[in-house]
């Protein structure tokens, strides 16, 4: 599969118009110079050459050079990992910690001001962009009041507590969107599980309602809840794009965004290459762990 | 346990340190992505260069030519021999010290690059280095701009590198950041999108006049300068500097003035007096702007007014101003320009009707994610229109612009007509600097104008030594360069830096310069 | 929540309503959404001040929503930026639906094209949507058909999918099965017996396409890589605007309540519809 998005990839890239070389040389220069930074990069031989070349490259592990910022796209991606992941972590569990309670609690009383308000804000979240939320957040928390800093990434050997105070922001933007989908994912399981025998039985046996809501309904939802964090995925690659440039987060989403403005070539196709390697190597972490939630399944 | 009290000790010793170090936390206006400033002219490439080298002279804030590297310097009678002696104590940051040997390494490589330094090449028969503090460049003829090409402020500006550096072919980027600058750049650190950090250094010996412009004593009150590259959203860098996140925006967006200057812990100051001209470019390759009676009824259409307003749009930071050369500089006269500053739409559309324009439309390139520059093509579209223009008007990111710009096709196959962009002052303010005078054809900067007149003109300016006789060659060549319309300058502006209160000592330059400043 | 029919109701009816926007925006009291007038930039909603027309000539003119900072009038370009919005969810849901369709009909119909096509698909499904559309659209010069183009072909998978699957179900039925005992050609078999029974499920998934492709028009035009920023969309909009969002919100707080509107009404029709049509649809799988 990754062969075809290798394929797909170079092929949308080197298709489209646009010199990275041109912007390379400077408002001043002529030409010449410009076709001669080309040929330096190799843009000026075939495609079917240049894609050997890189494919090549890449089934050996290496992702090649950046065109604009000069170092290994490897390294880059290095350099840019920590808050990209961190940001996204976060992310995930702040949803989890958040829907995941209050989708079982909205199933539970089906129905009820919990329940509407949830579904309320679960179509709400679906439908207002990232950064007009962002927006909202920064200037309320930081702008009017304060509590946090308005842009930036603290690395986590800088502290804990400045780390943190630097991706609250970012991660509650986020996970809006996260916390939406699960927390809908989770009624609806929570809900099918309720109407089961055996729920009923644990009822009649005199069960308290906590434990049986816990025990019993959640722990059958886990894995429609699994699956849907696999599927979302996508979306928190989406949404850490523009996250990361609202806040100036120096992670893997600003990258992307600089290096297509900057026409750069393989910082752009190993970006790529990497979200989908992380996007399917998540997706079957999440197949993996169907074996601990759900103990009918078995490889 | 000795040990452990002594380890703890050290480690307070250490952060004690550490809190006192004084950082200053720099936006800069754009990203910095290559670290060779002779390579490329993109200015964040120069400033690099300023932190990390030195020069051999430097321009002071009245824009004349002071030595900095140099100590002393003579000129033989018949002005063909030039000898020069290094001051002492000049050292690179591996502690090496500078020689006549690294100086003409550096010359030769920024003369392969520069086109003042390409031009200055062919005047030099050779250079040589007879003592290891001295170096000598023998002329084949006089030339009338040795020091304000060794001086030269913005790019490419001739920075003095170690030889092995400076050995590197013209047309690859070096690796080594290694100078003698008053900082050192911290390579470990360096993460491009992200950070570059460049810390102080102590073995700089700087000049004892007092700093100016790039000239005089180079001072460091900081231990260390921190360049953050991720921060570009201009809301969210105003925001940061209100709240003290960051101490100093190198060029903050027109937007933003009214709330910092409204803040009482922000001051806005302008360290770049001479600031920069706007213009737009024609090709002269390909119709309309083939003719030159359609260009200058273009220039009469597009008077300064309406773009300074609509892209500047705050009172005090823009001006009008009728010459190609920068305004209050030795060369900035009103000479030829009443076709553009002298005239009004109505003519514009008398001449539209009389140059023959048949209706061919303006493909104007529009770039979309510069804010300095990205409203200027907005006006010219629409002044042109009101004259009887066609135009359409294409948006694009910059770097397509670049590309698009460099390429000599028709523009209904991936060319253009015109593009508009700025320049910092002391690149266009005389003849030989200014790359949108050059009328070589094909080997001039893009739109590739053809005058043979005009090129006899400058190579006049650049052999001439007499200054009123260089400023009356000025005059002849601003006027032909409007006659034929090679392309419209269209004001100036400046863009302050805006900091917080408690950083003081701003030097005046052609770019953002950190020496002398200090941090309470 | 809000009983089934409900939701369509309200969503229908506030979409229908932003339609009649999208058509009337000439006559509502608008002016053209790229006159610009330096004199009148960054006014707040309701001042007034003056719009110059492309012949040269100076107006007075209310600014219902303000101004940005070239002094063009947000209300226009808002009310101008609703067709461009629902001009892209449209297209990009029928492009989306049209090319899915017939790459699940081949897959689920045609053993042997079966491999290839999924092989395929999965491979642009790894590839996370945004990343995608910023590539095509900043990469090939951004216009109408390369934003729709760019948005749509990230969600061609997931249709494609959705109809293989419900083909391979369907071809098991007696009814097919029988059509093809009788001889009938494939081609009649695909679009005479199988397509009809595809709609319900395809329609909620067109909403869901449209209002993704709605967002994702927006968050394109705000990192700068959409369409270009002389046309009004209200990605644009908020992307110029943010510049000054602090003093100047209503450059933001405009276009932003109209494209969450926009969207939750799609929304709620695509929740209300996928109820009322097929309730064991109910877990949804996008966003």
């Amino acid at each position: 599969m990754l062969a075809v998005v290798a394929v797909l990839v170079f092929a949308l890239l080197r298709l489209a118009p646009g010199d990275p070389a041109a912007i390379m040389a400077g408002d001043a220069a002529t030409a010449e110079q410009i076709a001669q930074i080309r040929a330096g990069l190799g843009l000026d031989r075939p495609l079917v050459v240049q894609f050997g070349i890189w494919l090549g490259k890449v089934l050996s592990g290496e992702l090649g050079e950046s065109f604009y910022f000069r170092i290994k796209v490897a390294t880059l991606i290095g350099q840019r990992l920590e808050p990209t992941f961190a940001l996204a972590t976060l992310t995930i569990l702040l949803a989890v910690l958040v829907s995941v309670p209050l989708g079982a609690l909205a199933a539970w009383r089906q129905g009820g001001w919990l329940d509407r308000a949830l579904m309320g804000f679960s179509v709400l979240g679906f439908s207002v962009p990232v950064f007009v939320l962002a927006y909202l957040l920064i200037w309320l928390f930081s702008l009017e009041l304060g509590w946090l800093p308005v842009q930036g990434y603290a690395r986590i050997a800088d502290g804990l507590g400045a780390f943190l105070r630097h991706l609250i922001l970012p991660a509650s933007t986020l996970s809006v969107i996260y916390i939406a989908l699960i927390a809908r994912v989770t009624r609806a399981a929570v809900l099918e599980a309720l109407g089961e025998d055996y729920i009923r039985t644990a009822r009649a046996k005199g069960l308290p309602e906590l434990r049986v809501l816990v025990r019993h309904a959640l722990a059958n939802a886990a894995v429609p809840i699994a699956t849907v964090i696999g599927i979302g995925i996508a979306i928190l690659i989406g949404g850490v794009v523009v996250t990361e440039s609202v806040y100036a987060i120096p992670g893997l989403g600003r990258l992307t965004v600089d290096a297509v403005l900057a026409r750069d070539f393989p910082t752009i196709q190993g970006v790529i290459l990497f979200f989908s390697l992380v996007y399917v190597l998540v997706n079957l972490l999440i197949d993996l762990s169907y074996v601990f939630l759900d103990p009918r399944i078995r490889y | 346990m000795r040990r452990l009290i002594f380890a703890a000790a050290a480690l307070a010793a250490v952060c004690t340190a550490a809190a006192q170090e004084s950082v200053l936390r720099v936006v800069p206006h754009s990203n910095l992505n290559i670290l060779d400033p002779i390579w490329t002219t993109q200015y964040m490439a120069r400033n690099h260069g300023y932190m990390v080298y030195d020069t051999l002279f430097g321009t002071d804030e009245k824009n004349r030519i002071q030595p900095q590297m140099v100590e002393k310097w003579s000129e033989s009678p018949d002005h063909r021999l030039w000898t020069f002696t290094l001051r002492p104590g000049l050292a690179f940051h591996d502690g090496k010290p500078v020689t006549g040997e690294d100086v003409v390494a550096s010359l030769e490589r920024w003369g392969k690059r520069d086109a003042m330094g390409q031009k200055l090449m062919t005047f030099v028969e050779r250079m040589d280095a007879p003592g290891a503090n001295t170096f000598r460049i023998f002329l084949r003829e006089a030339c009338g701009f040795v020091l304000e090409a060794l001086g030269k402020p913005s790019s490419n500006v001739p920075f003095v590198m170690p030889k092995r550096v400076a050995e590197t072919p013209a047309d690859k980027q070096i690796d080594d950041a290694t100078g003698s600058g008053p900082y050192i750049f911290v390579k470990e650190e360096f993460k491009p999108g992200d950070r570059a950090v460049y810390v102080k250094n102590t073995r700089y010996v700087p000049r004892k006049e007092p700093p100016s412009g790039t000239a005089g004593g180079k001072h460091v009150y900081v231990d260390r300068v921190e360049w953050n590259l991720a921060l570009r959203d201009a809301q969210a860098q105003v925001n940061a500097l209100q709240r003290g996140e960051v101490d100093i925006l190198e060029q903050p967006a027109f937007e933003s003035y009214p709330p910092l200057q409204a803040d009482k812990n922000i001051q806005v100051v302008n360290s770049n007096p001479l600031g920069f001209q706007y213009m737009c470019r024609f090709n002269h390759l390909y119709p309309p702007f083939n003719n030159q009676k359609v260009r200058q009824a273009a220039l009469a259409a597009m008077a300064e007014e309406p773009f300074l307003r609509a892209q500047v749009g705050i009172k005090q930071f823009y001006r009008t101003c009728p010459s190609m050369f920068t305004c209050g500089t030795p060369y900035g006269s009103p000479k030829g320009s009443d076709i553009q500053s002298k005239s009004n739409m109505r003519k514009a559309q008398e001449l539209v009707k009389s140059s023959g324009y048949d209706g061919t439309p303006v493909v104007l390139m529009k770039p979309t994610d510069l804010a300095a520059i990205q409203k200027l093509p907005d006006v010219a579209a629409q002044l042109l229109r009101q004259a009887g223009f066609k135009v359409d008007l294409q948006a694009m990111d910059w770097n397509t612009v670049v590309t698009r710009r460099a390429k000599r096709d028709p523009p209904a196959q991936g060319g253009w007509n015109m593009f508009c962009t700025a320049w910092v002052a002391p690149d266009i303010w005389n003849p030989l600097a200014n790359p949108a005078v050059s009328a070589l054809g094909e080997k001039s900067w893009f739109g590739w104008p053809s005058d043979a007149e005009l090129e006899k003109l400058r190579d006049q300016f650049a052999r001439e030594t007499n200054e009123a006789k260089k400023k009356a060659l000025a005059e002849a060549i601003q006027a032909r360069a409007f006659e034929i319309g090679t392309h419209v300058p269209l004001g100036e502006y400046v863009n302050p830096l805006a900091a917080r209160k408690n950083i003081s000592g701003f030097v005046t330059g052609p770019g953002n310069l950190y020496w002398n400043i200090k941090k309470n | 929540m809000l009983p089934r029919n409900w939701s369509v109701r309200i969503g229908g009816a506030a979409l229908l309503a932003l339609i009649l926007v999208a058509i009337a925006a000439p006559w509502l009291g608008t002016v053209d959404p790229t006159l610009f007038d330096a004199a009148s930039r960054d006014l707040r909603p309701g001042e007034v001040g003056s719009i110059t027309t492309l012949e040269g000539e100076t107006l007075p003119h209310r600014f219902l929503m303000g101004s940005d900072s070239y002094g063009r009038d947000i209300y226009s370009r808002v009310l101008y930026g609703t067709r461009v919005s629902l001009i892209v969810g449209l297209a990009c849901a029928v492009v989306a639906l049209f090319c899915g369709v017939l790459l699940g009909l081949i897959a689920g119909y045609v053993r042997a094209a079966d491999g290839l096509v999924m092989r395929v698909m999965d491979g642009v499904m790894a590839i996370p949507a945004i990343l995608i559309a910023i590539a095509v659209v900043a990469l090939w010069r951004a216009s109408l058909a390369t934003v729709i183009m760019a948005i749509a072909i990230p969600e061609i998978p997931r249709v494609t999918r959705l109809v293989r699957s419900l083909v391979l179900t369907i071809r098991e039925e007696p009814y097919v099965e029988a059509a093809v005992a009788l001889g009938t050609s494939a081609p009649n078999i695909m679009f005479g017996h199988i397509l009809p029974n595809t709609i319900a499920p395809l329609l909620v998934q067109g909403t869901y396409i449209c209002a993704f492709a709605i967002l994702l028009e927006a968050i394109l035009s705000f990192l700068g890589v959409g369409l270009p920023p002389d046309i009004p969309t209200w990605g644009n909009i908020m992307a110029e605007g943010r510049v000054q969002f602090v003093a100047y919100p209503h450059n933001v707080f405009f276009p932003g309540v109209f494209l969450a509107v926009t969207v939750l009404a799609v929304n709620m029709l695509g929740d209300g519809l996928r109820d009322t049509l097929d309730p064991k649809l109910a877990v949804d799988e996008h966003a």
